[in-house]
């Protein structure tokens, strides 16, 4: 039988011309630079708005009715994993903690990349880019507002996750990504679609999302997976966006390459500073692992970026210099990092802890060249302390970088026993950084960086304790203070991870959930 | 010439059109990882509305791919009948 399919009116692209072009005006009395203020001061020139097109042509129609589609099957999957009690099926209670690193750490971002795509789209006279940006803007909250959801199941079993937007405003190491996001909202819009759009989207999201939501399909976590295929399909649509903005900019005028290729410098480093989390967490609190940080920075960024940079070539754009260094931190990254955040267990809204023997073997056998020489030993010694009861907690604030707000942790480039400092002075005062890119972002917008709200400098201030607080009595306990302020509960949020509660209710559950008792 | 590719999230309504982009594109390979099916293709990779639509056995708008899509890379046009991913260098 012949199905006749009804034969649509239009066809893809003159649809999407009607839908976006064709629903634009020019403005009669008022002036241009009057209703698109921001969009001269950068520098960047566009001689034709027209000359962008989204390559997928989707029309707000059209997007509405995918994402309802979308919606409807996260909910429902939401529902029957909430009511099979499936958070007792992930691999192991100590998975959860990445779950929190999430809610605090990552979802506030999209909530203000939400804004930052609303506020950008606004700015840009073109149709085009303004309906592609409208579509992420919503994609953005959207993503926002289901991670809550998702995750709030979690929270009624398991600590940390009670207060993540208070925490992500407050807490330390959330200054990292924060302070990232806060950098891009606060440049001008063609700065933020580069920051976010391209260097974010197009060159590191697959970095942050792909490992992750996969990590959390091979532990289990129906829920995280979920919702996070649900963000990652709105994704390729962000992707092509970065990628598609980049190349507008890049043929409307040979003066807007070199701005380009700054920006590009400084957030491909920005971003990749912030994936450290994501490094330290598919090496360490993954309990299944889907594949090394190293690993996945080789596939996601050497090779898929190298094809990526190849392309943008022709152009006159080439790879970020920073690329050289990130190559001889790869070995290096995630050790240091969870290395930290052991130190620092008593001030964070997870658990951490030492990988077990196989856990060891695993990282040897995926790091041949760092991990025996320069972090078993000391992982063993930390053991062993822990054993007699010297669970090693460090209660001295670090030093942070000035640009990326991370304590200075990481090793000179290509030596691996050398803690990296760099120091510039700028009107009377000493700022510090942890490398030469991160200096060098200071050096070029030190007005910006100046202003950096550090947790560190803010809690030596006084700044980091409930009100009312007295540091001068005898006896005062500056972490419980900042606790306090953290809404972090000492002993139940923090601390490390073998005899937690959320180690206890786990395995009490656990077994409710698999005997008759 | 460099590699281009599309992740889909594995479920059933992806399986078949997985099959028709190796179909259509000999050169491509099939990377099966948790919960996700990565297509690499060296170049240039199309996904063609005919071939889906024969082996779903009923009419399919390209623009669904949207619900199933983890990633992709490189660049891509879009029109009823093709979705081409490609690099230029």
């Amino acid at each position: 039988m012949d199905m006749q399919v009804a034969k649509k009116k239009l066809g893809l692209k003159e649809r999407y011309a009607v839908m976006t072009r064709g629903l634009d005006w020019k403005p009669s009395y008022q002036k241009m630079e009057d209703i698109y203020p921001y969009i001269a001061y950068e520098g960047i020139k566009i001689h034709d708005w027209d000359k962008w097109e989204d390559p997928f042509r989707l029309t707000m129609d059209a997007y509405w009715k995918y994402q309802s589609e979308k919606e409807r099957k996260l909910y429902s999957v939401l529902d029957a994993y909430v009511q099979s009690n499936g958070h007792l099926n992930v691999t192991d209670a100590r998975y959860l903690n990445t779950v929190k690193l999430f809610i605090s750490g990552i979802s506030p971002l999209e909530y203000v990349a939400h804004r930052g795509f609303a506020h950008a789209g606004r700015q840009f006279p073109g149709p085009g880019p303004r309906v592609a940006c409208l579509m992420q803007s919503l994609d953005e909250i959207r993503h926002a507002q289901t991670q809550v959801h998702a995750v709030s199941n979690y929270n009624k079993y398991y600590n940390g996750m009670h207060d993540f937007h208070h925490a992500h405003d407050r807490v330390w190491f959330l200054s990292v990504p924060k302070s990232f996001f806060d950098d891009a909202i606060t440049a001008g819009p063609f700065e933020f679609m580069v920051s976010i759009g391209f260097s974010f989207e197009y060159v590191l999201t697959n970095l942050l999302f792909v490992p992750f939501v996969s990590g959390a399909a091979y532990n289990g976590d129906m829920g995280t997976m979920t919702f996070g295929f649900s963000a990652q399909s709105d994704e390729a649509r962000h992707m092509t966006l970065g990628l598609e903005v980049i190349k507008f900019i890049l043929q409307q005028d040979p003066a807007n390459v070199p701005i380009v290729q700054r920006w590009i410098d400084k957030w491909t480093w920005r971003g990749y500073r912030v994936l450290t989390l994501v490094a330290m967490m598919m090496d360490y609190m993954l309990p299944k692992r889907t594949m090394s940080w190293k690993e996945a920075w080789e596939v996601y960024f050497e090779q898929n970026g190298g094809a990526l940079f190849k392309d943008l070539a022709r152009y006159g754009i080439k790879m970020p210099d920073c690329a050289a260094q990130i190559a001889l931190e790869k070995d290096h990254l995630s050790h240091q990092a969870w290395s930290t955040f052991y130190n620092y267990g008593a001030a964070t809204n997870f658990h951490s802890w030492m990988p077990d023997e196989d856990e060891m073997a695993w990282l040897s056998a995926k790091y041949p060249n760092s991990f025996d020489k320069h972090y078993r030993p000391r992982y063993e010694f930390w053991r062993e302390q822990a054993a007699k009861g010297n669970r090693f907690y460090n209660k001295t604030l670090p030093m942070l970088c000035q640009t990326c707000q991370i304590p200075l942790v990481f090793t000179e480039p290509g030596d691996p026993t050398k803690i990296c400092y760099r120091e510039v002075d700028y009107k009377e005062d000493k700022y510090h950084f942890c490398s030469d890119h991160c200096k060098k972002i200071f050096e070029d917008e030190p007005e910006k960086y100046v202003q950096a709200w550090l947790p560190v400098h803010q809690i030596y201030q006084g700044n980091c304790f409930p009100e009312g607080t007295d540091p001068t009595v005898e006896g005062f306990d500056p972490l419980a203070a900042v606790l306090k302020y953290y809404h972090l509960e000492h002993g139940r949020d923090n601390l490390d991870f073998e005899g937690s509660e959320d180690q206890k209710n786990f395995e009490a559950w656990h077994g409710q959930a698999t005997k008759n008792i | 010439m460099s590699t281009v590719f599309i992740a889909l999230q594995t479920n059933e309504d992806t399986r078949q059109i997985v099959d028709a982009i190796l179909q259509d594109n000999p050169h491509a390979v099939a990377n099966e990882q948790p919960a996700m099916v990565k297509i690499d293709a060296e170049g240039k990779l199309v996904v063609r509305r005919e071939t889906i639509e024969e082996l779903i056995g009923r009419p399919y708008d390209l623009q669904e791919m949207q619900i199933h899509m983890i990633t992709m890379s490189g660049n891509l046009d879009q029109t009823d009948d093709e979705m081409t991913l490609f690099w230029n260098a």
